[in-house]
């Protein structure tokens, strides 16, 4: 089934050198499916993800033919009704948790605040709702983490409570913008498993932006390759390493492989050709 | 000759109730000419300790000592400074938002009482890469590998031999890694430098170091050449569990 459908989306920023293009022409659609899209920065990956929510504010331009949920097109929808799409259908979780959450408020009213918006429960509801959900994401203690503020917390904490609370209104669509990249790789691993599980479980699809091939390779179904706001290449997370594209192949080979000792790394060579390519479409 | 000899060096931070132990009796040396990484999660200490030769964490007990001479608890001196300079992770905090490339080189060259700086920057910016015309940039104009490019280049102006890197790319693209660390690979060959490298990615330090040490709760729980890691004879549980998380 299909939940979310884009159609040659575009962002725009004018700068005093003129319009500048993040996204150039973008169509893919989403189904109940881990989506991966990879590249490096400023290739635009992080860009599509927030036209979706249509998190860019003027002077930013968003174009599109259709940004598609449920038969209904995003970009026609009054500012008041993306209130309701925000969170309740699509949820963002962002790279830092140290910057999405408030400071200087307590993380248990942070999440209950989040399911008391889109549902009118009372707040002892609500706050029996965080801590389930903090259980969820495998918080040990999740009534002192409930009373803490975003401080006392380490990264991966952070992040856990961010899934946590992007999840409690039971969106249909995640997207995660770096999730674990400001994560230790031992971390990484738990965060994603908890991810993995959830839209496991409840059927969700995922929008998973990251610059790290491997792990997407690995944690992902499918791949979107973006490069200078176009999508290059789209491939099954599991024959990314196949890749055809040389711009997949050149940020392959630029990893240092632990078991494949070298002296140089492979440096990538840019083509400009790649950029002028137009855009694949990335529908399943 | 050993270049670097850390002997059950403790650090800590803040003091009472806010005592945190970062270090707790680290030793390891590291030879002239040696590439030697150390490796863990976030908050394992291993910055710490580079801190602590540096003098940035002041609170520190045990002995350092580089090129066999033995640090002192006071303020390091400018032949400290001279031999050894650190490139941190962030490219984008570490250089002086107002000050040119040219401004922040040549304050360093002056420091160190080079003369002759105006050959000396431009054969500096060439010897990392960076083409003459980011001479009179200012950070924001440039990207984060040619900010790292600039920040290597600092710690080179004043012949120091021996570089601490600390995440040295952990804020950059692949593609951008791949092109610093082959830098840092050549210079060392070039200028015979020896390198004390902190990551938390594993692969990274097996590309770019001999050997090793594993931290874990300030802790180092084995030193190991990158060789007997790689041929999985690790002996201790974290750092074989680093291993599995870091080969795809």
């Amino acid at each position: 089934m299909m939940l979310l459908d884009v159609k040659d989306l575009w962002v725009k920023f004018p700068t005093r050198q003129g319009l500048f293009e993040a996204v150039r022409g973008v169509s893919f659609s989403l189904g109940k499916e881990r989506l991966g899209i990879v590249g490096e920065s400023g290739s635009g990956k992080s860009m599509t993800g927030r036209a979706i929510l249509r998190l860019i504010r003027p002077p930013g331009i968003v174009e599109a033919d259709h940004i598609t949920l449920e038969g209904r097109n995003l970009l026609d929808v009054t500012e008041k009704d993306m209130r309701e799409v925000r969170g309740e259908k699509i949820s963002m979780v962002m790279q830092d948790p140290k910057f999405s959450l408030n400071p200087v408020m307590r993380i248990g009213d942070q999440i209950m605040e989040a399911y008391l918006v889109h549902n009118s429960v009372s707040k002892s509801e609500a706050r029996a709702k965080s801590v389930e959900m903090l259980e969820a994401v495998s918080i040990r203690d999740p009534e002192r983490v409930m009373r803490a503020y975003p401080h006392e917390m380490s990264g991966g904490m952070g992040q856990r409570i961010m899934i946590a609370m992007m999840l409690i209104p039971n969106p249909q669509i995640l997207i995660a913008d770096e999730p674990t990249s400001a994560l230790d790789v031992t971390v990484q691993r738990q965060v994603l498993d908890i991810m993995d599980k959830l839209v496991k479980e409840r059927g969700m699809g995922l929008i998973f932006i990251s610059h790290d091939l491997n792990l997407v390779a690995e944690f992902c179904d499918r791949v979107l390759i973006m490069y200078a706001g176009r999508i290059v290449e789209t491939c099954d997370a599991n024959k990314l390493h196949d890749a055809k594209h040389p711009y997949t192949q050149g940020l392959l080979n630029s990893l240092p492989r632990f078991d494949q000792p070298r002296r140089h790394l492979d440096v990538l060579k840019r083509d400009p050709s790649w950029a002028e390519v137009p855009s694949v479409k990335g529908h399943t | 000759m050993t270049m670097i000899t850390i002997n059950g060096l403790n650090v800590w931070y803040g003091d009472g109730r806010d005592h945190v132990d970062a270090v707790k009796n680290a030793s390891f040396e590291v030879a002239a000419g040696e590439s030697f990484g150390l490796v863990g999660e976030s908050g394992s200490g291993k910055s710490t300790i580079l801190r602590a030769i540096t003098g940035l964490a002041p609170n520190w007990s045990g002995t350092i000592s580089i090129e066999g001479k033995q640090l002192s608890h006071g303020k390091r001196d400018r032949e400290f400074y001279r031999r050894v300079q650190m490139v941190f992770q962030d490219p984008y905090a570490s250089l002086h938002p107002r000050h040119t490339v040219d401004q922040v080189l040549s304050e360093t060259l002056d420091l160190n009482g080079i003369t002759g700086i105006d050959q000396r920057v431009s054969r500096l910016l060439d010897g990392v890469g960076l083409d003459g015309k980011f001479r009179f940039r200012y950070p924001h104009q440039l990207s984060g590998g040619q900010r790292q490019r600039v920040a290597i280049a600092r710690a080179l102006a004043g012949e120091a031999n021996i570089i601490l890197l600390d995440e040295p790319t952990s804020a950059l693209d692949v593609s951008v890694q791949a092109e610093i660390l082959n830098l840092l690979t050549d210079l060392r060959e070039e200028h015979n430098l020896t390198y004390l490298m902190v990551s938390h990615d594993l692969p990274v330090i097996g590309h770019m170091c001999d050997r090793l040490a594993v931290m874990k709760d300030g802790e180092i729980v084995e030193t190991l050449t990158v060789d007997s890691l790689r041929a999985m004879r690790a002996q201790h549980e974290y750092s074989r569990s680093l291993l599995k998380a870091s080969i795809v």
